[in-house]
């Protein structure tokens, strides 16, 4: 009998309260679920990330792991705890330094701060970094956050005027909510009277199954199961819609493990007893395909119209590589290993459904809410006027949260049932069941002249794209485009084969493939300018992309910035190599080095139509409002595309309501991906400006200089002595409720690409180089990464801060891939056995932003997101070879492996 | 059912009972369930009188069930104990430091425990106690393998003692892992050492991660007593510090390297000890 639970006493942000409570629930539980307190947020549920760090009796734990029968009597400050009268001081540092992107991992920062700054009010760097190193964050690289704790004396960043904040260090928009701990995230929305939903998965890589008495378990429980057979629409989802091969339920079989084969859902407290392991299916292993060069030999097709497990071959031809590579004075050649990188965001995939109407409301974490809305109206066979998606904020994406996860889910079980429902991945499941990045084996050949320039390369990689196709398609065919580098090639021939496996899917990950095919580009570069005997920097310099140079794809660009972030780099790059050669001096087991990397990466769809329109209008109220339907997943996206707007039309950011995301609100702005919201939303959002600032010149009469202000219900319009005022609600509003607006649409203008990949694959570039220095330790194989000297060409700098966190942030998972991160099927589905970087791992980064306008970018802006990770794994590995001259083949370059490639070396 | 008793008599009245989940930092028993609380019996020892506590008892340490390892790392040890503390700065994070015992970690007897080549090297036992009475097991025999202890129906580890013999001397610890913090360790290496008349006239070594459970260097701590404190170090060799080990390969290292990297580390850890007592 279940008799009620006592209540438990203890204080929560200074108030004594009584609970009840089963004594060994988590805590986390009873303050998210029970009090409301939302803000601390959970991550692992096994105290491997620290997202949900409380103080108690002013120590920071992991609210995850303590039972509530543990926090009788005693003292409990969470986040909420902080600002009970505004943003306390550690908060308001937070925002002005930038420290939160996604801010899923800001409220256990902020703790695990606040508990060393009571016992320690003035600490050192390295302080700091030894008291946030239990929570893990996947955005910023932690610098920006170490900053905030040491440096809390930062002033308020002052507002830029009207026209003036493109360029401007300005506070995220969406900030405060992201330091007061009240952001909404998937796992953060409860509608009254939802059902909980969970997945029961395939524990085999490759298997058949048989459902048994499921209706009979589910009586017996009181709950209800759904299986593929309740899908009413077509029961596949994928992102290229020439590739839609993926059941939101699997039936019959499953190609990879933690495919879901069933929903429950019923009752929170019944769901949570439930021992899913109990569910009535009978499995039939059989033996996976795993390698991605097996599989293209195999004779277990995964889809059985894929002869030799191929998805899908991208090409890119230009000139004669074979006899330029002949003819070559040097040539070198590398075969290069990379492993699955699991984007191990913060926020596991979380969301809720519900019905308004006849409308299928899904608000959940996600980057691509436009596809997520035509993907899961197709599952559910619903048109999709009747599926409304609202993005939650999103804990970190980088690629994972484009593709459908229980967006299909929750909407099945609240369409078929007619009740909200609510959904939370669990981290091994978020980690066994979303895509990743492809592992590669990749071989290429690169030529050179007795100068040292390029005279050909070859590539040739295969990736393992996993048991779906998802974003392989995308991955097969940049890889081809973006293989060279930033480099003047003019004899190519690449091919990148996306090759199915039963591993996880591999999709979009930061880069799109082209990090892993950097790596074997820029180490042969390494190779080619030793045996030359030109300097590294020199040796890229020369071969260094001009504007007016063709690309391997034929494509002329101008604006190409890749020779200035190099030559930016030379004074740096002299220094690290003075600072290696006079530690290496010293004679020890630790030796020292540099290396040096560059990217290129084009912005938006390949050689595909990626359009984005925004809306702007003014109420008659006077509230001016942006429609900015891009997702911000911690970027800054609602800060920049605001930005470029507010300049363009003449107003300040501050005098903006942001609206949306929400396909019901927004119009579409594309998917969060492609490095694409700067540059295509942005312009989009430049052109709306510009528009309504237009209309608003020509109905006043005033001419391009005149400056806007919005006093109450009315817009003043003045250039020098002359004042006109337009009375806004004298003016008749439009459908959206609008007495002035304007909408623009904005779609890259490119080509697709003919069969040797020739064509105009993009508009926009945005280019790199970093410098990694080094310190190896030669008995151990142990490498740390000490400093980071990133030059990019952003075209224009939009927001230094946020582009600072971009850099720093992408620096990170470069390092994370070339070091440490290695996801194993069934093995590292958890953050304990899966590593990423922490606090102590990271270098020092130095950001140096090179603007060379882009022609077609907004005020000359490229995009950079992805670019910032290209080249820190090849620069780290080129920095080992520098140092101890082992060649790393094979990612990550693990303690073992690197002792392994020193001592081949010698 | 949840229980959360005030005294040890009650403690192990309740273990006599039946079995039950014992449980203090619960830092090893939440990351192994995926369910909203703990189920099934549990007994919480975290309120019990006395086990959290570090006291001295007929000039031995002894530290209690439940205390943690922030409580070990404020502690006023002597220097025999710097292995103990440096471990408790390494495990898991703050975090975890605040709530996980270091009574706790020896019990999961994970072959990656930080805290059992430490205790190790500190020729520690372990207070095992029941309705029945009490009995001290050495640490070498109270952990059996991989996730097993001595530890029988009734049982509870109240303690960890740690004899007079071993307060003199200096100590080190050193945690190689392929990230700074929060890592489960490739190898480590704890090792104690007293120096009289410059000659290394006792020593502990000990390893872990590299067999199911944490060894002693049995052969090589031989080897290093009684010899010269400036030759110590050249003493340490691949194969010493094999004859006791057992390595696997797994997804952090393989067995070739573990080894490489023991004896490195056992280099380092006494190079460090030993130029601390020049």
């Amino acid at each position: 009998m279940n008799r009620p639970e006592p209540a438990i006493n203890f204080s929560i942000n200074g108030d004594e309260i009584a609970v009840p409570s089963d004594r060994g629930r988590r805590l986390s539980e009873v303050l998210r679920e029970t009090l409301g307190l939302r803000g601390t947020k959970v991550g692992c549920d096994a105290g491997d990330c620290g997202a949900c760090t409380v103080l108690i009796d002013g120590a920071p734990v992991c609210a995850c792991l303590t039972p509530m029968a543990q926090v009788a009597g005693r003292d409990v400050v969470t986040v909420e705890g902080l600002s009970k009268s505004g943003l306390d001081r550690l908060q308001q540092s937070f925002l002005r330094h930038g420290a939160a992107q996604c801010g899923i991992c800001t409220p256990g920062m902020l703790m695990a701060a606040t508990a060393l700054l009571n016992e320690n009010p003035d600490p050192t760097r390295a302080e700091v970094e030894e008291a946030l190193s239990g929570v893990l964050c996947r955005c910023t690289g932690y610098t920006k956050i170490i900053d905030a704790v040491v440096d809390m004396d930062r002033t308020a960043l002052p507002q830029p005027a009207a026209g003036a904040s493109v360029g401007a260090r300005i506070e995220r928009l969406d900030g405060v909510k992201k330091v007061s701990g009240a952001e909404v995230y998937g796992a953060d929305l409860m509608p009254d009277n939802a059902l909980l939903v969970r997945a029961i998965r395939s524990p085999h890589h490759r298997a058949t199954f048989e459902l048994k008495d499921v209706a009979e378990w589910a009586k017996q429980h009181g709950i209800e199961v759904f299986t593929a057979v309740d899908i009413p629409g077509d029961n596949r989802f994928g992102t290229i819609p020439a590739f839609v091969d993926q059941p939101s339920l699997a039936q019959h079989h499953v190609r990879m493990r933690g495919e879901a084969v069933a929903l429950v859902a019923g009752e929170p407290s019944v769901i949570e007893a439930l021992d899913l392991s109990a569910f009535p299916i009978v499995w039939t292993p059989e033996p996976p395909e795993l390698d991605q060069i097996q599989a293209r030999t195999s004779a277990n097709l995964l889809h059985e119209a894929r002869l030799g497990n191929e998805l899908i071959a991208g090409r890119v031809q230009r000139g004669d590589p074979g006899t330029a590579l002949a003819n070559s004075a040097y040539a070198a050649t590398l075969t290069i290993n990379t492993s699955y990188v699991e984007h191990a965001y913060i926020e596991p995939e979380a969301g809720a459904a519900w019905m308004e109407g006849e409308t299928l409301v899904i608000q959940a974490c996600t980057q691509a809410p436009a596809m997520d809305r035509d993907e899961t109206a197709r599952v559910l066979g619903l048109p999709r006027e009747r599926v409304r998606i609202i993005p939650s904020a999103t804990g970190g994406g980088f690629g994972s949260k484009l593709d459908l996860s229980l967006q299909p889910l929750i909407g099945l079980v609240t369409l078929k049932t007619g009740r909200p429902s609510r959904m939370i991945y669990t981290r091994a499941e978020s980690m066994m069941s979303t895509t990743k990045r492809h592992p590669a084996r990749m071989t290429s050949t690169i030529g050179c002249d007795t100068e040292g320039r390029i005279t050909g390369m070859v590539f040739d990689g295969d990736f393992n794209t996993g048991a779906y196709a998802s974003w392989g398609p995308t991955v097969a065919i940049r890889v081809p485009v973006h293989a060279s580098g930033p480099y003047f090639t003019l004899h190519y021939h690449a091919e990148a084969r996306a090759i199915h496996t039963n591993g996880p899917v591999s999709g979009a990950f930061r880069g799109f493939g082209v990090p892993q095919a950097a790596i074997v580009q820029e180490m042969l570069y390494d190779e080619l300018a030793t045996v030359v005997g030109i300097d590294r920097l020199k040796f890229r310099h020369l071969n260094a992309l001009r504007d007016g140079q063709a690309t391997v794809c034929g494509q002329e660009l101008a604006g190409v910035g890749i020779a200035e972030c190099l030559t930016a780099l030379e004074n740096p790059w002299r220094d690290a190599l003075e600072r290696a050669a006079t530690a290496n001096g010293k004679g020890s087991v630790l030796r020292h080095g540099v290396g040096i990397a560059s990217c290129w990466y084009g912005c938006g769809n390949t050689g595909l139509p990626n359009p984005s329109t925004i809306r702007v209008g003014i109420a008659a109220d006077g509230r001016l409002k942006l429609h900015q339907g891009a997702t911000d997943i911690g970027q800054g996206s609602n800060t920049v595309v605001t930005q470029f707007c507010a300049d363009a039309l003449g107003l300040p950011v501050d005098a903006f309501d942001l609206i949306g995301p929400d396909t019901a609100l927004t119009p579409d702005c594309g998917k969060t991906s492609a490095s694409r919201q700067t540059y295509v939303t942005g312009k989009a959002a430049l052109l709306a400006g510009q528009s309504l600032r237009k209309q608003i010149l020509q109905m006043t009469n005033m001419g391009e200089t005149a400056a806007f202000a919005i006093e109450g219900a009315r817009l003043r319009v003045s250039q020098g002595t002359q004042s006109r005022t337009i009375e806004l609600e004298s003016l008749a509003p439009d459908q959206n409720g609008y007495v002035l607006s304007a909408q623009e649409t904005y779609d890259p203008p490119t080509s697709p690409l003919d069969e040797n990949g020739q064509g105009t694959p993009y508009a926009v570039y945005g280019y790199g180089a970093q410098i990694a220095e080094v310190t190896v330790d030669t008995e151990l194989g142990t490498v740390k990464v000490t400093r980071v000297t990133a030059a990019h060409d952003l075209g224009r700098v939009v927001n230094p801060m946020l582009a600072e966190g971009q850099v720093e942030g992408g620096v990170a998972q470069g390092l994370g891939m070339a070091l440490m991160e290695e996801y194993i099927p069934g093995r590292t589905e958890n953050l304990h056995d899966y590593l990423i970087p922490t606090t102590g791992d990271m270098p020092e980064i130095r950001s140096i932003f090179i603007e060379c306008a882009d022609p077609e970018g907004p005020m000359g802006a490229k995009g950079l997101g992805e670019h910032v990770l290209i080249p820190t794994a090849p620069a780290i590995l080129n920095a080992i070879r520098h140092a101890t001259g082992a060649r790393i083949d094979r990612l990550p370059a693990l303690p073992h492996r690197v002792l392994k490639a020193i001592r081949d070396a010698n | 059912m949840y229980h959360q008793p005030d005294t040890l008599e009650e403690a192990l009245k309740l273990l006599a009972s039946g079995p039950r989940t014992v449980a203090a930092g619960c830092t090893d028993l939440f990351p192994a369930t995926q369910a909203r609380g703990l189920s099934g019996a549990v007994l919480d020892i975290t309120r019990v009188a006395g086990l959290r506590s570090i006291s001295r008892q007929n000039g031995d340490i002894r530290i209690g069930a439940a205390t943690t390892w922030s409580d070990i790392l404020r502690a006023d040890f002597p220097a025999s104990f710097d292995l103990l503390k440096q471990a408790a700065r390494e495990v898991g994070s703050v975090q975890i430091q605040a709530s996980g015992t270091l009574v706790g970690n020896i019990c999961n007897a994970s072959p990656a425990a930080d805290g059992v080549p430490c205790l190790l090297a500190l020729d520690a036992s372990v207070e095992v106690s029941s309705a029945r009475g009490r009995r001290f097991v050495p640490l070498g025999e109270f952990i059996t393998g991989v996730r097993t202890t001595v530890l029988g129906d009734g049982e509870l580890a109240t303690a960890v003692l740690i004899p007079r013999s071993a307060l003199s001397g200096k100590s080190g610890f050193l945690k190689l892992g392929a990230r700074k913090y929060l890592v489960i360790s490739i190898a480590m290496v704890a090792a104690r050492v007293v120096v009289a008349d410059e000659r290394i006239s006792d020593v502990a070594v000990s390893v872990g991660s590299c067999s199911p459970v944490a060894q002693r260097m049995k052969a090589l701590e031989a080897i290093l007593l009684g010899c010269p404190v400036e030759v110590a170090v050249s003493k340490v060799t691949p194969e010493l510090v094999a004859a006791n080990l057992n390595p696997i390969d797994d997804i952090r290292a393989d067995a070739a390297y573990r080894l490489t990297a023991a004896t490195t580390l056992t280099r380092r850890t006494l190079g460090e000890i030993l130029l601390d007592t020049k």
